[in-house]
């Protein structure tokens, strides 16, 4: 019978400010969580896959991650996909124990993204995912490339400003149920519209913060003691990197990705009751709900008001808080979604637990939607 | 400015809008590419745009990434269908709407060559 890759265990750090915490430091601390999790020891992760971080452009970081955390993996290294790296790094951790190169692989990402750095220089090495000649320097950044999006996206469908902030609303809400989310103080529709303009049609509200954090699993062949989660399809697309060569925004690939993770794991999109959905900003929320046929065009946030994606909705969604208000420190942030996605499906959510739901979708996009990854998984036994 | 720089950079820096088009099929692209995204062809070649477009998006930027952009917050951004067929990343002049035909005209913003879309 065919190896299954199972989730047996989750770390997550809260997020917001740490001061004087490193990258490595922080990407610690998930990792013993996960580690404790799982309950295993150290001396069995025979993998390990890392993700990157902006205040530590180190050469080889899982080979470090694994010195500094006293590791022997026979297989390590790093990935590098934008927002959609802590997907990819799951789906690659589950196609290693499937072909058996692995039994358990440890996936890290952390980092001091927000202590660690000025804010100025976060902002001018995310900008870097544009065209170094066409799109950089013109004084963009990754907020105007998403605002640049957002004006036609919500032209194509008659999207309003307050339809996003509803969705920046309803991950207010959510965090305000997670002791570890970054922004937990209470938020309007009428809060967001009158927050800062960043590029319009974005406000503040509508785009996430920046974090410090960090995230880990443990990936293994062995089901481990709590209840079985499984990793049960992923799919992939890149049809672009820029937003410029971005053709259609009604059709960037995040259905792509999604589809084809659903066909591998044998799944229809009806069968499917919790959601981790990516959402650096409003826009990407309601982009990726609607591109993947979970919302209608330009319904995400009549859904949303309908009470559908809260705790004890039909489809709850980033229960967590998502990149919104439980914050974004780079990978792990993307990974956080997933995290929740276990512990719900797992009936581990403690307060927070939505009602019973066999199925997840993740997905997380990289880049101006530019790669996307979706992960299936699905509670057995 | 130095050979090995992208020849949209080049033209830029005397004035001219750029965009690549393929000599086997014909298809003007958009970005810089190293093959034809319709035939494969390696066989590119840049060309100068009219300068002609409509726009394809728009924003206000009030939030700007560099202190020299800062000073000249808030701006326009556009992206703009070119009559050619490319999209291309540029300024716009204040006020610009979806669906408005619009002219590019070489300009100096920030120490950077750049192109600004004006009302055509």
């Amino acid at each position: 019978m065919a190896v299954l890759p199972h989730i047996t265990g989750v770390g997550l750090t809260a997020f917001g400010r740490h001061d004087g915490s490193t990258a490595p430091g922080l990407m610690a601390r998930a990792a013993q969580a996960a580690l404790d999790d799982a309950g295993i020891a150290r001396g069995q992760i025979d993998g390990l896959l890392c993700g990157y971080a902006t205040t530590l452009p180190h050469l080889m970081l899982s080979t470090l991650m694994a010195e500094w955390l006293a590791l022997r993996p026979v297989y390590a290294h790093s990935v590098q996909l934008g927002g959609a790296t802590g997907a990819a790094l799951l789906m690659l951790a589950g196609d290693l124990v499937r072909a058996g190169r692995c039994r358990q692989v440890l996936v890290l990402a952390g980092e001091n993204r927000l202590s660690g750095q000025a804010r100025d220089s976060a902002i001018q090495t995310l900008a870097q995912v544009g065209d170094a000649d066409m799109e950089v320097p013109n004084g963009a950044s990754v907020p105007a490339y998403y605002a640049l999006m957002a004006s036609r996206y919500l032209q194509a469908t008659g999207t309003t400003e307050a339809d996003l902030a509803e969705l920046a609303v309803l991950m207010r809400r959510h965090a305000q149920a997670h002791p570890g989310a970054q922004l937990r103080s209470p938020l309007t529709v009428a809060d967001v519209l009158a927050s800062k303009p960043i590029a319009t049609p974005l406000k503040l509200a509508d785009c996430c913060p920046i974090s410090d954090g960090a995230a880990a699993f443990i990936v293994s062949a062995d089901s481990g003691p709590g209840p079985r989660v499984v990793l049960r399809g992923a799919g992939q697309a890149h049809r672009h990197q820029h937003l410029s060569a971005m053709a259609d925004v009604l059709a960037c690939g995040a259905a792509e990705a999604a589809q084809r993770a659903l066909a591998e794991a044998g799944v229809t999109l009806a069968q499917i009751g919790h959601l981790g959905i990516y959402d650096s900003f409003t826009i990407t929320l309601a982009m990726l709900l609607e591109e993947i046929g979970i919302a209608p065009r330009g319904g995400s946030a009549a859904m949303a008001r309908a009470g559908a994606f809260g705790p004890q909705g039909a489809l709850p969604l980033n229960l967590h808080g998502g990149l919104l208000s439980y914050g974004h420190c780079g990978v792990a942030g993307g990974m956080a979604h997933a995290v929740e996605a276990v512990l719900q499906l797992g009936g581990r959510a403690g307060p927070r637990q939505a009602r019973p739901a066999t199925h997840a979708l993740v997905h997380a996009d990289g880049g101006v939607m530019s790669s996307h990854v979706s992960l299936v998984l699905t509670r057995e036994g | 400015m130095d050979s090995t720089a992208s020849p949209f950079a080049q033209g830029l820096a005397v004035g001219v809008l750029r965009y690549q088009r393929c000599g086997a099929c014909g298809l003007a692209l958009t970005g810089q590419r190293f093959a034809c995204t319709a035939c494969g062809s390696v066989q590119l070649d840049w060309c100068d745009a009219v300068g002609t477009g409509t726009v394809f998006s728009v924003s206000t930027v009030h939030r700007a990434p560099t202190e020299a952009w800062r000073a000249m917050a808030p701006y326009t951004l556009v992206l703009v269908d070119l009559d050619e067929g490319p999209r291309v990343m540029a300024h716009g002049s204040p006020g610009l709407v979806i669906g408005q035909r619009v002219r590019a005209e070489p300009v100096v913003l920030a120490g950077q060559a750049l192109v600004r879309f004006e009302s055509a």
